[in-house]
């Protein structure tokens, strides 16, 4: 069974690299948010380090939503989603691989890229690294949520806008607990707090959602 | 099992609940005595189904294509075991080449290729003759018929007949009341 989670990863990351323009897309999103920011606000430096946490979990929120609808789209279109539905393999493992592999193409890069985008905010080198913790327990978590909306708006015409909306409520919490480690740690609280409880609801999705992801997906493939 | 039947008829809705991709509305499908959804794992096993579409990835080869759809399957294929496959079926010289640049035809060979190595003993097909050539079809013919004689059973919607050998077939026409049975 692992084995087969293994190969489903091994795939949508191999097409991921044949196709390098659907990853690029969302990372380059990622930096041009973040990018922007300093330009638009003006260099104030008291200022940047106070927006750097929202503005940088904002832009990964957005980016890591705007990659979503990619998730299940390619392989309904083939046809390979039908001959993932009819596995003879628990579902919810199948969807996990999908996920783990979203998350490597489209959720690794943000984080990697984040302390160098982080630095145009003047952060600290102890918030740079809270800010990688948080991203790095709080992407896969969206992208985990998101597979849900993904799974259920396939096949819609109008799929992006509809994601979005599902989705957002279900991201609030991650992003104010993802925000609110690197705040906590500018400000000197420490941002443990934060982590823990952004690793707690990773864990709770982790368990959760490939089961809801499941049954989205066979309610919307039928 | 053919089933035949004008476009529109509701063929490929049919073999899709059969398969258990679409719910039934009325009444249940059984595998072993019990309803599909009840014993999803085991009955998905036992089957294999080739829709209109071929469910290759485009940017993947026909070896790599091959290895991930027996591996979801769990009916692991080794790689050297898949070359040999492909050129088999006459797509010798193809076997590293992204699916994307194969015509029409030769991906329909590829997505089938999965019937030579399938263990399943149920195999639903919809048109697999589509965009085949004559040699293609013979092949199809071949590999359909020594599941047959093997024990194993077939669903499929085609224009072609399948000449058999022995065996029982039951030819299905949508919007006709009695399937015509005839034994071979």
């Amino acid at each position: 069974m692992l084995e087969t989670l293994a190969w489903i990863v091994r795939r949508d990351v191999t097409i991921a690299l044949r196709r390098r323009t659907d990853v690029f897309t969302t990372l380059i999103f990622f930096v041009i948010v973040i990018s922007l920011f300093p330009l638009g606000v003006g260099p104030d430096l008291d200022t940047l380090r106070l927006i750097a946490p929202g503005v940088v979990w904002v832009g990964a929120l957005l980016a890591s939503m705007l990659a979503l609808e990619q998730l299940f789209l390619a392989d309904h279109r083939d046809g390979t989603l039908e001959q993932i539905l009819l596995a003879p393999q628990p579902l919810p493992l199948l969807v996990i691989g999908k996920v783990v592999a979203h998350w490597l193409i489209t959720g690794l890069p943000l984080v990697v890229m984040a302390p160098v985008l982080g630095l145009q905010y003047d952060l600290s080198a102890e918030a740079l690294e809270v800010m990688v913790w948080s991203l790095l327990l709080g992407t896969p978590t969206l992208s985990l949520l998101g597979a849900i909306a993904a799974a259920l708006t396939l096949g819609l015409r109008a799929g992006g806008v509809l994601v979005a909306l599902l989705v957002l409520p279900l991201y609030i919490p991650v992003l104010i607990f993802g925000a609110g480690a690197v705040e906590a740690t500018t400000s000197g609280l420490g941002g443990s707090a934060h982590l823990s409880l952004l690793g707690a609801m990773l864990l709770l999705a982790l368990l959760g959602t490939p089961l809801a992801t499941a049954a989205a997906l066979r309610v919307s493939s039928g | 099992m053919y089933l035949r039947g004008p476009n529109g008829s509701g063929k490929t809705t049919l073999l899709r609940t059969l398969a258990g991709l679409l719910r039934a509305e009325t009444g249940e499908i059984r595998w072993d005595g019990k309803p599909i959804h009840q014993v999803r794992e085991a009955y998905h096993h036992e089957l294999l189904y080739l829709g209109h579409l071929n469910a290759l990835k485009e940017d993947l080869n026909p070896v790599e294509n091959l290895r991930m759809d027996a591996a979801v399957r769990a009916n692991p294929l080794a790689e050297d075991a898949a070359w040999q496959l492909l050129a088999n079926i006459g797509l010798r010289g193809c076997e590293d080449l992204p699916v994307k640049y194969l015509s029409q035809g030769q991906k329909r060979r590829v997505a089938l290729a999965r019937l030579w190595v399938s263990r399943a003993a149920l195999w639903i097909l919809d048109e697999p003759f589509s965009a085949l050539d004559v040699a293609s079809v013979d092949a199809l013919q071949a590999v359909i018929r020594a599941h047959l004689s093997r024990g194993g059973m077939a669903i499929l919607t085609t224009h072609q007949e399948v000449e058999l050998t022995s065996g029982t077939v039951c030819l299905v026409t949508l919007g006709s009341d009695l399937p015509e049975v005839r034994h071979a």
